[in-house]
């Protein structure tokens, strides 16, 4: 019995992790090119309809990740072409890719409010993926093995790749990275790119997964918290991944202190906690030791224009 | 033939008017073409939006009650972004003041007097203020990013609306609704304009507008305010103290939005309901940016963006246009004029390729940033001419 809520305490944990930490790994490496889009809960949004309805329209779930990814892509070229091209604001920009998002998404789901799809089917034989204890390491859904998978290689990527060292270069000095020929700005918009298409993931995560069912506003605020995750992690990876985690143990308190009818806490306030949690963790990350400190790559936020 | 981008000498005034007027009807030519692509009569449509509200006199009076909040709140947000102080979280300080206004209303509903409407003002503006008081503090004190953590704690607020309105505060004879009691004729605001629905919270919006235009273009706050902004480097050199504008940039935009929020619970609301949060904070943002961070210019934003909302209405019954439409239209609003933007520190040139006798002006001196602080600085932009391939 204790064993049976221990196993749906984790895979409630590693479920709501798990669209923050795909959305978190795409923004961590956009800010290694020291690039910083805070439209990812827009992107999110626009991942989350579009999966929805393209698994509505088509029945085909893998044909919704994939139009996830590209819608993703697509709304961050928005972003990529203001800020990289037209140097416009970052956080303005960012934020206006947000509003448009919340918008978009609303508009696009008007149809699809209340219906459902039926999800992402089990990668492992059903043996396995629906045994009692074995669904704990074999239950989930693809996405996340997907997400462990992209962390794995988002830290190689950036550690050991040619590829990875050239966008740390550029996110680090622009300006050094330029006069020795890299494309600061074709990075950029790759990096960017890249950060969308994940983006689009995590929101597919939440219409395909979490919920499958449309709903406004579904990701409810999910794509802040893995922006101020990526600020957790001092942008690694690895620790990205305990910080989503991390996370995931504090949405999942309050679906299980829903779920167990515990009433001391009104339900609002168990809802306050993962907003509540990441200002605390950001403090803390703040007065940990220097070093932590000045982890944000040099260049953030700073728009860039080549020589000619 | 290209279109070539060339810095400015010096950013152009005539763009910096001009282009939020090129955004807004770039936005609707936009939108005649989203709008038919979804099928439905664009041309109508951005009738609907943009015109109706203004060309039916009966309206106007819903354009000012829609404005004055947006104008207040992005009032307090430009004076913040002008010094690179980004309070993102004035949703949650326009919740929560007017939450702490409401909760003088409930305190004093079987009273009478006419100090219990200011005292539910100075509760608003109070909540707003020690809403943004946290980030203040964070930021200051530990140095936490204010953008993650003023937006953080919007959605607290919001979750503290909803726990005030289905729990303590509810209506004691609602029939179990979630929504506080109606505010008593002491508690609310009263019309400026006979047999409108205009209230005081209009003209105190166009009031501190002037005010902070005052402020920020004529006295010694106003011209730091400016500095931290533009040159953090020679702020500092000049005894300008960073973390005192945090402070202080951030306490008034959280009054200002406390402001709005307990004008907007007392005037058109009445009562405090879960449906307050209409989102005023994050429209606010496209105001101060339409309205160049300039407080006439916010006026004139918060009047455009309030037509957009009456518009929105309108297209909602006229042509079955989605409500949602009117967020997307706000968005493109700001994703163009952040377009367009470039023209203030550009200028457009087209150039045939044959003409190599041209001389070079690559002589120019730093083109020099836009006054607004909307962008962030240390643009290496006294490099020579840039080209883009058109």
């Amino acid at each position: 019995m204790t064993t049976a809520i221990l196993i749906s305490i984790i895979m409630t944990l590693v479920g709501a992790a798990t669209p923050i930490l795909l959305a978190a790994l795409g923004e961590l490496v956009v800010e290694k090119s020291g690039v910083l889009n805070l439209g990812l809960e827009g992107m999110m949004l626009i991942g989350a309809v579009t999966a929805f309805g393209v698994t509505f329209t088509t029945g085909s779930a893998s044909l919704g990740l994939v139009a996830a990814m590209a819608a993703g892509a697509a709304a961050s070229m928005i972003f990529a072409f203001l800020t990289l091209t037209l140097t416009a604001n970052q956080v303005a920009t960012g934020l206006a890719l947000t509003i448009f998002g919340i918008g978009l998404s609303s508009l696009i789901g008007q149809n699809f409010v209340g219906r459902t799809v039926s999800g992402l089917e089990h990668i492992f034989p059903a043996a396995l993926a629906d045994d009692p204890i074995g669904r704990v390491v074999f239950g989930y859904s693809p996405l996340v093995y997907l997400s462990l998978v992209m962390t794995a290689f988002v830290a190689w990527f950036l550690t050991r790749s040619r590829a990875g060292l050239i966008l740390r270069a550029i996110g680090e000095s622009d300006e050094a990275a330029h006069s020795i020929g890299y494309s600061v700005i074709r990075v950029r918009y790759l990096a960017v790119a890249f950060g969308g298409a994940m983006a689009g993931l995590g929101g597919a995560y939440y219409s395909l997964v979490m919920t499958p069912m449309w709903a406004d506003r579904l990701t409810a605020g999910r794509g802040w918290i893995a922006l101020a995750l990526v600020v957790f992690a001092s942008w690694r990876p690895l620790r990205l991944l305990g910080g989503a985690y991390l996370f995931g143990a504090v949405m999942t308190l309050e679906l299980h202190a829903k779920a167990a009818g515990i009433n001391i806490v009104p339900p609002e306030f168990l809802a306050m906690l993962p907003y509540l949690a990441t200002i605390v963790v950001l403090t803390l990350i703040s007065i940990a030791p220097s070093g932590r400190r000045n982890a944000a790559p040099a260049c953030l936020g700073k728009p860039f224009r080549a020589t000619g | 033939m290209r279109l070539r981008l060339e810095p400015r000498r010096e950013a152009s005034r005539a763009m910096l008017y001009g282009t939020p007027v090129l955004a807004v009807a770039l936005t609707v030519l936009a939108g005649i073409l989203i709008f038919s692509l979804m099928g439905y009569d664009g041309l109508a449509a951005i009738y609907q939006i943009f015109v109706a509200p203004i060309a039916d006199p009966y309206r106007w009076q819903d354009l000012f009650v829609k404005a004055a909040p947006l104008i207040t709140i992005a009032l307090g947000l430009a004076i913040g972004f002008r010094a690179n102080v980004w309070n993102i979280g004035a949703e949650g300080q326009y919740i929560v003041g007017a939450l702490a206004g409401t909760g003088v209303a409930l305190a004093t509903w079987d009273m009478q007097g006419y100090w219990i409407l200011p005292a539910m003002v100075a509760a608003g503006i109070l909540g707003g203020l020690l809403w943004a008081a946290i980030p203040a503090f964070l930021k200051t004190r530990f140095n936490v990013n204010e953008i993650l953590t003023s937006l953080m704690l919007t959605y607290v607020a919001v979750q503290l609306l909803y726990y005030l309105m289905r729990g303590p505060w509810r209506d004691p004879e609602g029939y179990g609704f979630p929504q506080t009691r109606l505010f008593s004729e002491w508690q609310t605001l009263p019309t400026v304009v006979q047999g409108t629905l205009v209230h005081l919270g209009v003209p105190v919006a166009f009031f501190l507008a002037i005010a902070v235009w005052i402020v920020l273009s004529r006295t010694v706050t106003g011209f730091q305010v400016r500095v931290v902004g533009l040159a953090p480097q020679a702020a500092r050199y000049g005894g300008f103290s960073a973390r005192g504008t945090v402070w202080l940039t951030l306490l008034t935009s959280g009054a200002f939005a406390g402001l709005a929020g307990i004008f907007e619970a007392a005037g058109p609301f009445q009562q405090m309901t879960p449906q307050f949060s209409v989102n005023y904070g994050f429209t606010a943002i496209i105001v101060a940016f339409l309205g160049r961070l300039h407080p006439l210019g916010i006026v004139l934003a918060g009047m455009v963006l309030a037509v957009s909302y009456v518009g929105g209405e309108n297209a909602q019954t006229a042509l079955g246009l989605p409500y949602a439409a009117t967020g997307m239209f706000q968005a493109m609003m700001l994703f163009f004029l952040l377009a367009v933007d470039i023209l203030v520190r550009y200028r457009l040139r087209v150039v045939v390729p044959a003409d190599l006798s041209r001389p070079v002006e690559a002589r120019h001196p730093p083109a020099r940033q836009a006054e607004t602080g909307a962008h962030v600085s240390s643009t290496p932009i006294d490099k020579q001419r840039e080209s883009l391939s058109a």
